[in-house]
Formats: structure tokens, C-alpha cells, sequence
């Protein structure tokens, strides 16, 4: 237990060290290099995913292929397929953005398709019959009412890729999984401790802050919990 | 192709620390959550702690995961119990909602007839509700097994044994017939065993397609 504290003060002092939250190494540099590329492949993909998954949601044609495709993708080793592109095109942003677009895709087209897909067909009817075109219907209607299930897929994209994102480093592109591995090769655990709970901390503080965005966007009607009132009066 | 058919041995070496420390957690996953789920199925108040905590749990990056068990665990870093520790955590995150999920949608009159039946709440949960439940467990735990085998080779970054190696020592190498091997096994293991799974599901339970049948 003891070796257990002295470890934990060494953390506070790794923290508390001035040098370390500076210069073009430090905490505050590696945070944006890690929300960076983040924001660009989720981004990215998010371009990519929710107008394909809204066309087969709405059309419902090629269900089946977004089910395969979500589950197929989960199978692909990320760490294998970033070191392949980077073997292939060398080290830089673009092979990292690709392998982490790889990895944020599936939750989000299966997110957009299935929310689009479950809408009410008789809110749908009932948009169509208000003389809605498609367009409209799909804009107006399936979408806000999809929108829970594709913020969750948005959050669970994030998640993944914020996750693993750390490997970046592991091919000398810089974000936070950079202390893990400069931690572990100078035999500096402490280090090593507070990339982890770097690490950990932003991926709960944007788990969080999706998780409010979810709830200030999504309509108070298709909240979860909300106590149904009937029309009487 | 060569690369692969030169390291055979290797190749099989690997395979098998991979299945260990990714399927390992699939069954350690499943014992635990079955009474953790089943708790949180009928407890408001067990639901209200072990819900959270699991998505916590499951919000933790896996290579933070393989940092902060040793602390725990008083292991060694490249130990490979961090790993089968940490993707036993990931299964049971996500089986204990499931379960508990699908044991609070099984309908109440099929509880009332069993227990007017004479079934005791054990049993009933063993013979009723627990079968109901197994398409719902059956889709997660593929989830889940599918994606500890790919998880697992996140490890080798840290020195961890697996088909991960292949990665880590395929990149010292500038080594890509190895790394394309890598990827390649993971994938066809992955999708091997997701198929075992899904037909063990459709055999124990024979009942979700009496319904098909003309």
C-alpha cells in the first residue's frame, strides 16, 4: 500500500510540475493534438455517414447492408489497420484521419439509419398526406425524430475515437497516448499513470458534454422519462 | 503469403494467446453479469448504481484500462492478466444493461403462469426468463466477443502477447506482409467465432422459429 501512495504522490507532482503543462510536449498541446484529430475524423465521417444512412433509413433499401458493414467494420483491428496506412503513405495527419474515419463510421450509419428507419410510419403517413415532398418529410419529420438514436451514434463515435486516438502515438503523431508510451520507454510510470488519466478525463468530459448537447437538442417530446400528458381539459 | 506460410508456428503461437486473453473475458464477463444483470433487472435501486458505473466503466479508453490495472492488480505492465481484466470489465459493462434490459421486457403474465406453475423465483429465472432472454444476451455477447478480439491487439503497444505482436513488431519491422497477416487473422477469427456464437444461439433456441415453419 504503501508503494501504492508514494506512486500516487509521484502522479500529483507529475501534475503539479509547471513543466510539464508547457513548451510544444506539454498537456495542453497533446489535449488539442487528441481533440484535433477527433474533431476531423468524426467530422469526416459524420459528412459521410448520416446523409447515407438517412437515404436507406428513408428508402429502406440496403438495410441489410449497413448491418453487415456495422458489424463487419467492428472485426478490423484499428491498431493494425493504422500501422498499415501509415506504413503505406507514410507518417502524417492523413493516415491517422483515415483509420480513425474507419472506426467512426458504422456507429453512426447504423445510428442515423436505424433512428431514421423506426420513425412512426404514421407520422410519416401523416407528414406525406400534409402534401410534405420527400425531401421535406425526411428534413422536417425523420430526422428530428431520429435524432436520439443518431446523437447516441455520434456519441459512441466520439467515444471509439477519442479511445483510439492514443495509438496515434504509438506511430509518432503526437496526442495524448504520447506520455503512455514515452512513460513506458523510460521506465517513468507516473508518466505514464497521468497520460492514462489524461486519457480517461477527456473522454468522460466529452462523454459528458455530448451527453448534455443530446438532451439541450433533442425535442422534449422524445425525451426518455418524460410523463406523457393526456389531452383532457 | 510467403511471410505467412515461413511463420506458421508463430502464426499458431499467437492465435492461441490471442483466443486466451479475448475469450477468456467473454466467459468471466457472462458469469458476472448474469446475477449483476438479473439484480439490476428487478432492483430500481441496484439499477440505478450498476447502469451508471457500467457506462463509466465502459467510457475508459482501453490503453488507459491496461495502465491502471497493474495499479490495482499489483501486476506487471505487459502481464497479459491487464488484458483479460480490462475486456472482462468492457463485456460485463455492456451485458449487464442488456440483461438487465431484456429481463425487465419479459411479459408479466408468462412470470404469473410460471409461478402459478410452482416455479420459485431461482428457477423461474433459470427456466422461464433467462431462456426468453438469450436472443437479446446472444446479439450482445457477439458484440462483445467480436470486439475484445479486435481490442486485444491493442495490448501489443504496450508489450502484450497476441496477434497484436504482429502489429508492433510487423511496424519495427517496415514489415507489411506481417501486418496485413495480422489484420487478416484477426478479421477471419472474429468473424469465425461471431458465427459460433450465432448458431449456438439459434440452437438453444428453437422455439424463435417454430413460427417460421409452414
Amino acid at each position: 500500500m504503501n508503494g501504492l501512495f508514494g506512486l500516487l504522490e509521484r502522479l500529483v507532482d507529475w501534475f503539479a510540475d509547471p513543466k510539464h503543462w508547457s513548451g510544444f510536449d506539454g498537456v495542453p498541446v497533446r489535449v488539442l493534438e487528441h481533440l484535433e484529430y477527433t474533431a476531423l475524423a468524426v467530422f469526416i465521417a459524420a459528412l459521410i455517414a448520416i446523409p447515407l444512412g438517412a437515404y436507406i433509413g428513408h428508402t429502406g433499401r440496403g438495410g441489410f447492408l449497413v448491418v453487415g458493414l456495422a458489424n463487419g467494420l467492428r472485426a478490423l483491428p484499428e491498431l493494425g489497420l493504422l500501422i498499415l496506412l501509415v506504413l503505406l503513405m507514410g507518417i502524417g495527419l492523413l493516415p491517422v484521419t483515415l483509420a480513425l474515419i474507419v472506426l467512426a463510421i458504422p456507429p453512426l450509419l447504423a445510428g442515423t439509419y436505424a433512428g431514421v428507419r423506426n420513425v412512426d410510419r404514421a407520422v410519416v403517413d401523416a407528414a406525406r398526406g400534409m402534401g410534405m415532398r420527400e425531401l421535406a418529410v425526411l428534413r422536417k419529420v425523420e430526422l428530428p425524430n431520429a435524432l436520439p438514436l443518431i446523437l447516441g451514434g455520434l456519441r459512441a463515435a466520439t467515444l471509439q475515437v477519442i479511445s483510439t486516438a492514443t495509438i496515434a502515438a504509438y506511430v509518432s503523431l503526437g496526442g495524448l497516448g504520447v506520455f503512455v508510451f514515452v512513460g513506458q520507454y523510460t521506465r517513468d510510470f507516473p508518466q505514464m499513470l497521468a497520460g492514462a488519466v489524461l486519457i480517461a478525463g477527456l473522454a468522460g468530459a466529452i462523454e459528458l458534454l455530448l451527453m448534455f448537447v443530446q438532451r439541450r437538442l433533442v425535442s422534449p417530446g422524445l425525451q426518455p422519462n418524460v410523463v406523457r400528458r393526456g389531452t383532457t381539459g | 503469403m510467403n511471410w505467412f506460410l515461413n511463420h506458421i508456428d508463430l502464426i499458431v503461437e499467437k492465435t492461441g494467446q490471442h483466443l486466451v486473453i479475448s475469450l477468456l473475458p467473454v466467459l468471466f464477463g457472462l458469469i458476472i453479469s448474469l446475477p449483476l444483470g438479473w439484480l439490476a433487472g428487478r432492483n430500481p435501486i441496484a439499477r440505478a448504481v450498476l447502469i451508471p458505473v457500467s457506462a463509466l466503466l465502459y467510457t475508459i479508453p482501453s490503453l488507459a484500462m491496461f495502465v491502471f490495472l497493474p495499479l490495482i492488480l499489483g501486476t506487471q505492465i505487459i502481464d497479459p492478466v491487464n488484458v483479460i481484466v480490462a475486456l472482462t470489465i468492457y463485456t460485463v459493462s455492456l451485458l449487464v444493461r442488456a440483461i438487465a434490459d431484456a429481463l425487465s421486457v419479459v411479459d408479466a403474465s408468462i412470470l404469473a403462469a410460471a409461478t402459478a406453475m410452482g416455479y420459485r423465483p431461482a428457477r423461474r429465472f433459470l427456466a422461464v426468463e433467462l431462456p426468453l432472454a438469450v436472443p437479446v444476451l446472444i446479439s450482445n455477447l457477439r458484440v462483445a466477443t467480436v470486439s475484445n478480439i479486435s481490442l486485444a491487439t491493442v495490448g501489443s503497444v504496450i508489450g502484450i502477447e497476441g496477434l497484436g505482436k504482429l502489429f508492433s513488431e510487423g511496424f519495427q519491422r517496415q514489415n507489411l506482409d506481417e501486418i496485413v497477416t495480422g489484420v487478416v487473422l484477426v478479421v477471419v477469427l472474429a468473424l469465425i467465432i461471431d458465427l459460433v456464437l450465432q448458431l449456438v444461439g439459434r440452437a438453444i433456441t428453437p422455439w424463435t422459429r417454430t413460427a417460421v415453419k409452414s
